[in-house]
């Protein structure tokens, strides 16, 4: 028997079945195009490698700027003659010395946010998903505040009280929220609530620290890369070096985790072993950032969203998405040395105050049942 | 031989057993219907088959080994699950949704293959969504994405589908046309189905084998329809004094629930609750038992 199929009000004219839909050239039902050769296949996506080389221009373009445009003045000439290896004393230490480890701990600091967010909203399938809402940069810093106030420790030190601390949180979070495996809202939830237990703590051990340090502590505490060196910038790289591949490699199911656990399960994908590695790069990630720069919020939570809008992409895509935080970071700092050149702004301040507008637009377009991406 | 079977199972929630030494042999070839009272693990056995929930006894085999032994892709080529809810991922187009059912049959270097492309072309036709290729799932109607869901195990092309109530949600119009679809492919002899139903009579029409469940997760009687199916059955099992005709469309057996009065009647008699006699309550009501 034919039941009618004209019997839905919201689609009528969609329901018969129809095999002369449009299409476009190449890529048959699917988005994007495909190329072949012998057995290999690879699907692209022209909007996203569009949307990434443009931002890898403009994020080019924000470092020119950047080198340029510093107290210091260098002409053009100058920086590109000082990076080709061919400057004077002068520009070459105004380039090396002063500006360019702070700008590349910038870019790469935006870039380990941006991927660690990306991993962790697709894993919790949550835009909230954050490392910065749900902890995991909150207690990397109480880590690293527990070295500077109660131990004193060096910057290495203050590093790795930084990891310790985002790894305890994350295992904390990932305990807690077990219940016949990981929901994506539960450890959402479960890591607002160690957030705000890491916010406490961090505030308490302010409090009860001298006033030098917790000067420094406080400094630290809304995410600068003001005078960062280059043992930062080595670091920061060589994390990014490590642990990007290590999330490539299961972009794939990643992606597929979007549909849910039992979906993606059912077609092959071995989601708890997967959801692992991915939260363990994701909380590497966020602590080795946090260890560079310090908790620096929004990055993490815009850097994902804004490069789903751009690319329309159904997937994630981190590369791009490294991108979209490398820039967001590195114009951020631009911005705070521009406007207030002589305050020495922490780049935590800007980002602070546009993330939480951010925020508020992203609820506010959500509730109003635009949340398509929630 | 039946390359789908559970053996001795026994299934549970944390502490909370559903289960225990469950049986069940899926026919090959079989549009097989589980059916049961709420609660009853039907969809907790479906999940076991395919291997969502990991039994704390017994073990499912697919092919002879034990199925959790087995490569997760692997499994992924022969046993395909459209499961009670999936989430869509924001923005992403039908074509595209359809197009991750080909996952095991994919890797890095191999992501779209002109028979990855064909494969998912033909699941989108005989689902009837090919015209909506294009079209953002989300902005779809219940029955048309049940539809896109259901193209997207196709193209999982897998010889044995599981499909954890499949109708909930549609109206009675939909309803039928994904049992249709289903009866579809169960004809042309390639695929064997498992299904979770919650209607005693869409199950009986459409099920070549049906698995009838009891609270406890207890096989009550298993069987083609129209032998295993009678009042005694239903009564026994959901508790529901009933009349079973044979259905004037299909000649299938059909339930029809006594009258109101009729059952606090038959309740009263036997000095219980209504609902009390769920279980295994003698059966008051014998003379419209015969089929």
């Amino acid at each position: 028997m034919t039941p009618p199929t004209t019997t839905d009000p919201e689609a009528p004219d969609a329901t018969e079945p129809t095999t002369s839909g449009p299409r476009r050239a190449g890529s048959g039902p699917v988005t994007g195009r495909v190329v072949r050769a012998g057995g290999l296949s690879l699907r692209l996506a022209p909007r996203t490698l569009t949307v990434a080389v443009v931002v890898a221009v403009l994020l080019a373009a924000v470092m020119i700027v950047t080198l340029t445009a510093g107290e210091y003045s260098l002409t053009l000439g100058q920086v590109l003659a000082s990076l080709a290896g061919r400057g004077d004393e002068t520009g070459d230490f105004v380039v090396y010395t002063l500006m360019l480890p702070r700008l590349l701990v910038a870019v790469l600091v935006g870039a380990m946010l941006a991927v660690s967010g990306g991993i962790l909203q697709t894993v919790t399938r949550n835009s909230l998903g954050s490392p910065d809402v749900i902890g995991f940069t909150s207690a990397a810093a109480t880590g690293a505040l527990v070295v500077i106030t109660v131990l004193g420790g060096t910057m290495l030190q203050v590093s790795l009280g930084a990891l310790v601390g985002g790894i305890v949180a994350a295992l904390l979070i990932y305990v807690l929220a077990y219940h016949r495996g990981v929901s994506g809202l539960r450890f959402v939830l479960m890591g607002i609530g160690i957030n705000a237990l890491a916010v406490a703590a961090n505030s308490f051990l302010i409090t009860r620290a001298s006033l030098h340090d917790a000067l420094t502590a406080q400094a630290w505490l809304v995410g600068s890369v003001n005078s960062r060196g280059w043992e930062h910038v080595v670091a920061a790289a060589v994390t990014l070096a490590v642990l990007l591949p290590v999330a490539l490699s299961r972009t794939r199911s990643l992606s597929m985790m979007e549909l849910g656990d039992d979906t993606a399960s059912a077609l092959g994908v071995r989601t708890g072993r997967d959801r692992t590695v991915l939260i363990g790069v994701s909380v590497l990630l966020a602590a080795f950032a946090v260890a560079a720069a310090g908790p620096i919020t929004f990055v993490a939570l815009a850097a994902p969203q804004l490069t789903r809008r751009l690319t329309r992409a159904s997937a994630p895509g981190l590369v791009t998405t490294a991108l979209v935080g490398a820039l967001l970071l590195a114009t951020g700092d631009l911005l705070v040395q521009q406007l207030f050149p002589a305050a020495q702004l922490p780049v935590g301040t800007a980002t602070g105050c546009v993330g939480g507008l951010y925020l508020i637009w992203l609820l506010a377009s959500e509730w109003r049942g635009k949340g398509r991406y929630a | 031989m039946t390359r789908l079977r559970a053996e001795d199972l026994t299934l549970a929630y944390d502490q909370a057993t559903v289960a225990k030494g469950l049986s069940v042999d899926i026919p090959d070839g079989s549009f097989t219907v589980i059916i049961g009272p709420n609660a009853c693990g039907k969809s907790t056995l479906l999940k076991a088959l395919a291997r969502m929930l990991k039994p704390q006894a017994g073990a499912v085999h697919l092919d002879g080994k034990a199925i959790t032994s087995q490569r997760s892709k692997d499994v992924a080529k022969r046993l395909g699950l459209l499961p009670q809810s999936s989430t869509a991922p924001g923005g992403i187009t039908v074509g595209d949704l359809v197009a991750r059912g080909r996952y095991p049959h994919q890797s890095v270097l191999r992501q779209w293959s002109a028979e990855d492309e064909a494969v998912v072309a033909e699941s989108m036709r005989l689902t009837g969504v090919a015209g909506l290729a294009e079209r953002v799932v989300d902005e779809l109607s219940g029955g048309q994405r049940q539809r896109v869901w259901l193209a997207m195990v196709l193209a999982q092309q897998t010889p044995i589908l599981l499909l954890d109530e499949p109708t909930t949600f549609l109206d009675i119009a939909h309803q039928l046309e994904v049992l249709d679809l289903c009866a579809d492919l169960h004809d042309d002899g390639e695929h064997t189905l498992v299904a979770v139903l919650h209607d005693l009579n869409q199950a009986c029409r459409y099920a070549t084998h049906l698995v009838v469940m009891r609270p406890g997760g207890v096989v009550a009687a298993q069987g083609e329809p129209s032998e295993i199916v009678t009042a005694d059955l239903v009564e026994d099992v959901f508790g529901l004094s009933c009349r079973v005709i044979d259905d004037p469309e299909t000649g299938t057996p059909m339930i029809v629930p006594a009258a109101r009065t009729t059952r606090s009647e038959s309740a009263a008699r036997e000095g219980l609750e209504p609902r009390a006699s769920q279980h295994h309550g003698p059966v008051a009501v014998h003379e419209d038992a015969t089929l």
